[in-house]
């Protein structure tokens, strides 16, 4: 058919020129990260070799029955998946208010410089920024010797120390502009005539923010969940630096079965499991407010 | 809602003594768009030195069409010849086209001369020399001493004449003008407008307009195409468009129209009998009927101004027919009176010029209206 | 007003611990004690004095600098392809492909180290700045593309076509037009793929092998805490560079904006 031939052109040309300008990139990503993330999936399925084979090809579920069978792995799975669900739900709970502020309060013209305050501190040394935390809630700490110094406390306050609530404020802090970009998008979206809307139909402010304003904010505070849980299972540096190595998360033992026991199959294991329970997390809550999500078009 | 012909544009008449040559041709112009047939057929000629608009609701493919001319979309089948010559496979930079886009595209990291005279860049000349068109092509367009402005600081009217300036510099054969007024209010808009019909006089050069506005097509065009669905529904001059609308779809677009259902009775040596709902029978002009025509029933428009109300004491010149006014509509210069006429379940609309000394009537109120066969115009 | 003021209150104390730890870091590093403790001691710059005197320190720095020049530039470059082509065409593969490029936004950096590892190391190759470099282009590229797709969308396309409607070439219009009203957003996005790189701790740790970058060097300090005022110093140096070129790349970003016409939603992201 002559409108055949005619479509298999147009359709290379126009899809042509888009694959053609993109490829540098795509192959970019394509060996640097699609490659080695298969070689990972592949690494879990082989069998553990010694310090000259290191890997040998044998097709194995071991790696696999050991991460969700030993207790060390399920313990340190399960305290990287709470840690990173407490951490998302203080980060986003704190961060809603901050970005309906900015969003709602204050002035056009000064939003962008609100916006530049909360990212400066995201974009400085990480590393420090955690040092500095446990610098700040350490025994002999800022907060500590301060509150020493004023007379209020005689004895250092322990409940802030290497432990879960101290990774916990550590990581809140480095996650927040993270949390509050993707609220705040979805708050400068919605037409303000829908809020007098509300009101006009009888609603209080209260109700008007929960039935109106929460309900068409959802989409931004489903990407703010996402993009804090699935980076803060993965944390390397707060549990090794906050909690000394003695709290490890998932990332500190897929380091130390990879390097420090050079088992990379069971390394590679951990992994790709840590990947898809964090996933399996973040899709069922997707699932749970698609309805929100809907909306948009 | 004045849709009195331009009486600016050249009349119908003149075009049709004095031919003109071709400047544009489409010949079977099919276009798709992924499943999308955009363009289905567009068989047409555009004249040298005319002001032709492609008028039609959005989505029938008229800035389809207009891009195809300046090469910024290819066509899936048939032709697309500018001065004879077939611009397959020739780049929109190379195009004797220029084109004045709905958004301007004024360039803004640029002064209002370097956008005028970006075109220049590849001419050979000195830059004096350039710089003299440049003011040349601005005071053209009424912006005598503006060239060193900065772009962002214009205001809608001013980019738009920058716009035109930027276009026109180029001397292309043709000027392509997408939507260009759409962007404007009101006031600007119908000051913009006579201001193009005047400037496309002085330079002579062939100007393509798309707008979905038909009072702007019927005000500034020699020939207008109305499209519909990809495809041109009729090609005419705008006192044709108006008066002799091709289709249903072309009468309800253009103006306003009134339907009444009718029955073709007899047809005979270029006379066509009808009888009318509500008006009764008459005889119309073979003319007054455009398609072909196969008996039965059928329908019949005509324009709000070709009835008139009749007052007390006076009388028809041709035909009348009795009804009741059932919606008055004032518009100061103008009222519209929408009319049961007996025997008719639909009230038809009339408009009155008002005139000093003529009462405006009352809903409800019994009146006689005058109507002549000629204006009638019968649909399939 | 009155829960506007309620709000503002919250949002300014949570600034105030946004910036704690950072406004800290100049208090401590200018404080005359080895103890990162109240009271302070007394005023210093020896600990700044001292950095000079810490010769891996500048070989360190030699290396994050170079990591960070070549990585914002091949970011930029990659990205300036992928942002064109994302926000120009259509093409088959479009959501994956664009997905993949910037997974490394959400991808937790240790897979991303981890999985790098094992191929170079499969590979047989031996970690330098070069690995670092590769894995560094790979993280920053997402954030170029952000700030490059959101240049290249404000850009009206009718500006482009009417440039090459008025006779220049397709590379013309693009040195001409494209480049100059996209450059704000390309400086933004190499100032802001040479400060995540510069950094950046866990991809480096894992890649640089026996050439440390700065933010490895200050982790390999961390454990002596005679050297901590001394790495507070070189925090506040790096804290202060970081706002600086943010600064700058934010005035970038919001004059590309507004050199197009646009109108400024906010934020890097």
């Amino acid at each position: 058919m002559e409108d055949q031939g005619w479509w298999g052109r147009f359709r290379r040309s126009e899809s042509f020129a888009g694959l053609a300008l993109v490829s540098p990139t795509a192959l970019y990503a394509l060996l640097l990260l699609a490659a080695p993330l298969a070689t990972i999936l592949l690494y879990s399925f082989l069998t553990d070799g010694d310090t000259q084979t290191r890997i040998v090809w044998d097709f194995t579920l071991d790696n696999y029955i050991a991460t969700l069978t030993e207790p060390l792995y399920r313990a340190v799975m399960i305290r990287s998946l709470s840690v990173s669900i407490l951490v998302t739900a203080v980060t986003v709970i704190l961060a809603f208010p901050v970005a309906y502020y900015v969003s709602f309060h204050v002035a056009p013209q000064r939003k962008s410089l609100w916006l530049f305050l909360i990212t400066i501190p995201f974009w400085t040394s990480y590393l420090i920024r955690v040092f500095l935390w446990k610098v700040i809630l350490g025994y002999n700490g800022v907060i500590n010797s301060g509150l020493t110094t004023l007379g209020i406390i005689d004895e250092p306050l322990t409940f802030i120390l290497y432990n879960v609530n101290a990774i916990v404020i550590t990581l809140a802090h480095a996650y927040a502009p993270f949390a509050i970009l993707p609220i705040f998008v979805a708050l400068e979206k919605i037409d303000r005539s829908l809020l007098e809307a509300g009101q006009d139909l009888g609603e209080s402010k209260a109700m008007t923010f929960l039935r109106v304003t929460l309900p068409l904010a959802m989409p931004g505070v489903v990407a703010a969940v996402l993009i804090v849980l699935i980076p803060t299972v993965g944390d390397y540096v707060t549990p090794q630096i906050i909690g000394g190595g003695k709290i490890p998360m998932v990332a500190n033992l897929i380091q130390s079965r990879m390097l420090d026991l050079d088992n990379r199959p069971l390394g590679s294991a951990l992994a790709v499991v840590a990947m898809l329970v964090v996933t399996v997390v973040a899709l069922a809550f997707v699932a749970l407010n698609a309805r929100f999500l809907k909306v948009k078009k | 809602m004045t849709l009195a012909p331009n009486p600016l544009a050249a009349p119908a008449a003149t075009l049709a003594a004095t031919p003109r040559p071709t400047m544009i041709e489409f010949r079977d112009v099919h276009k798709y768009y992924g499943d999308y047939h955009a363009l289905r057929g567009i068989t047409a000629t555009i004249r040298a030195g005319e002001f032709f608009s492609l008028l039609g609701p959005s989505g029938c493919g008229k800035t389809t069409l207009l891009r195809t001319i300046a090469g910024f979309e290819g066509i899936s089948s048939g032709a697309v010849l500018i001065d004879g010559k077939d611009m397959q496979g020739v780049p929109a930079n190379v195009r004797p086209t220029n084109m004045v886009f709905q958004s301007y595209a004024i360039f803004p990291h640029l002064t209002v001369a370097q956008n005028v005279g970006f075109g220049l860049r590849r001419e050979g000349g000195t830059a004096a020399e350039k710089a003299r068109r440049v003011d040349e092509a601005l005071e053209m367009v009424g912006l005598k001493g503006y060239g060193a402005r900065a772009a962002h600081a214009l205001s809608g009217g001013q980019r738009q004449r920058v716009a035109l300036a930027r276009a026109l510099i180029l001397k292309p054969k043709v000027l392509l003008l997408d939507e260009p007024l759409s962007a404007l209010d009101k006031k600007m808009r119908e000051q913009m407008q006579v201001e193009l019909i005047r400037l496309q006089r002085q330079v002579g050069i062939t100007f393509i307009l798309v707008t979905h506005d038909q009072e702007e097509a019927l005000v500034m065009s020699d020939r207008i195409a109305v499209m519909f669905e990809g495809q041109i529904a009729q090609l005419a001059d705008p006192e044709m468009l108006y008066r002799r609308p091709a289709t249903r779809q072309v009468a309800d677009f253009i103006g306003v129209m009134n339907f009444l259902p009718a029955t073709v009775t007899s047809e005979a040596a270029g006379r066509i009998a009808i009888d009318v709902q509500g008006l009764g029978p008459c005889e119309i002009d073979a003319g007054q009927a455009p398609g072909a025509l196969t008996g039965g029933a059928a329908e019949v428009g005509f324009r709000p101004e070709t009835l008139t109300i009749l007052y007390d004491g006076q009388t028809a010149t041709d035909r009348e027919t009795p009804g009741t006014i059932e919606e008055v509509v004032y518009y100061g210069d103008m009222t519209y009176y929408d009319v049961k006429l007996d025997g008719v379940d639909r009230p038809v609309r009339i408009s009155m010029r008002n005139v000093f000394g003529r009462p405006v009537l009352d809903i409800r109120t019994r009146t006689r209206v005058a109507w002549s066969p000629g204006a009638l115009v019968l649909f399939r | 007003m009155t829960d506007g003021r309620g709000l503002r209150l919250y949002a300014i104390l949570y600034l105030v611990f946004l910036y704690a730890p950072i406004l800290l870091l100049p208090v401590f590093a200018l404080n005359d004690a080895t103890i990162v403790a109240f009271p302070l001691s007394g005023f210093t710059t020896k600990w700044f004095g001292q950095l000079a005197q810490l010769p891996t320190l500048f070989d360190a720095l030699r290396n994050s600098l170079i990591i960070a020049v070549s990585s914002s530039i091949l970011a930029t470059t990659l990205g300036l392809f992928a942002a064109r082509a994302s926000s120009r065409y259509d093409f088959a593969g479009k959501g994956p492909i664009m997905g993949l490029i910037m997974l490394p936004l959400v991808l937790p950096e240790i897979i991303v180290a981890m999985s790098l590892l094992m191929v170079l190391l499969g590979m047989g190759l031996n970690l330098a700045v070069w690995s670092v470099i590769l894995g560094h282009t790979l993280i920053c590229m997402p954030f170029a593309i952000a700030i490059l797709s959101a240049a290249f969308q404000s850009l009206d396309r009718s500006l482009e076509e009417a440039a090459y409607d008025l006779g220049e070439s397709r590379w013309s219009t693009f040195r001409l037009i494209t480049l100059p009203l996209v450059m704000p957003g390309i400086v933004s996005a190499l100032l802001i793929s040479f400060t995540i790189s510069m950094d950046e701790f866990i991809i480096a740790f894992f890649l640089a092998g026996a050439e440390p970058t700065l933010p490895v060097y200050i982790y390999s300090q961390l454990r002596f805490p005679k050297q901590i005022p001394s790495i507070l110093a070189l925090g506040t140096i790096l804290v202060a560079v970081s706002v600086v070129l943010l600064t700058i790349a934010e005035y970038f970003r919001r004059r590309g904006i507004a050199k197009v016409g646009g109108k400024d939603t906010g934020g890097f992201l």
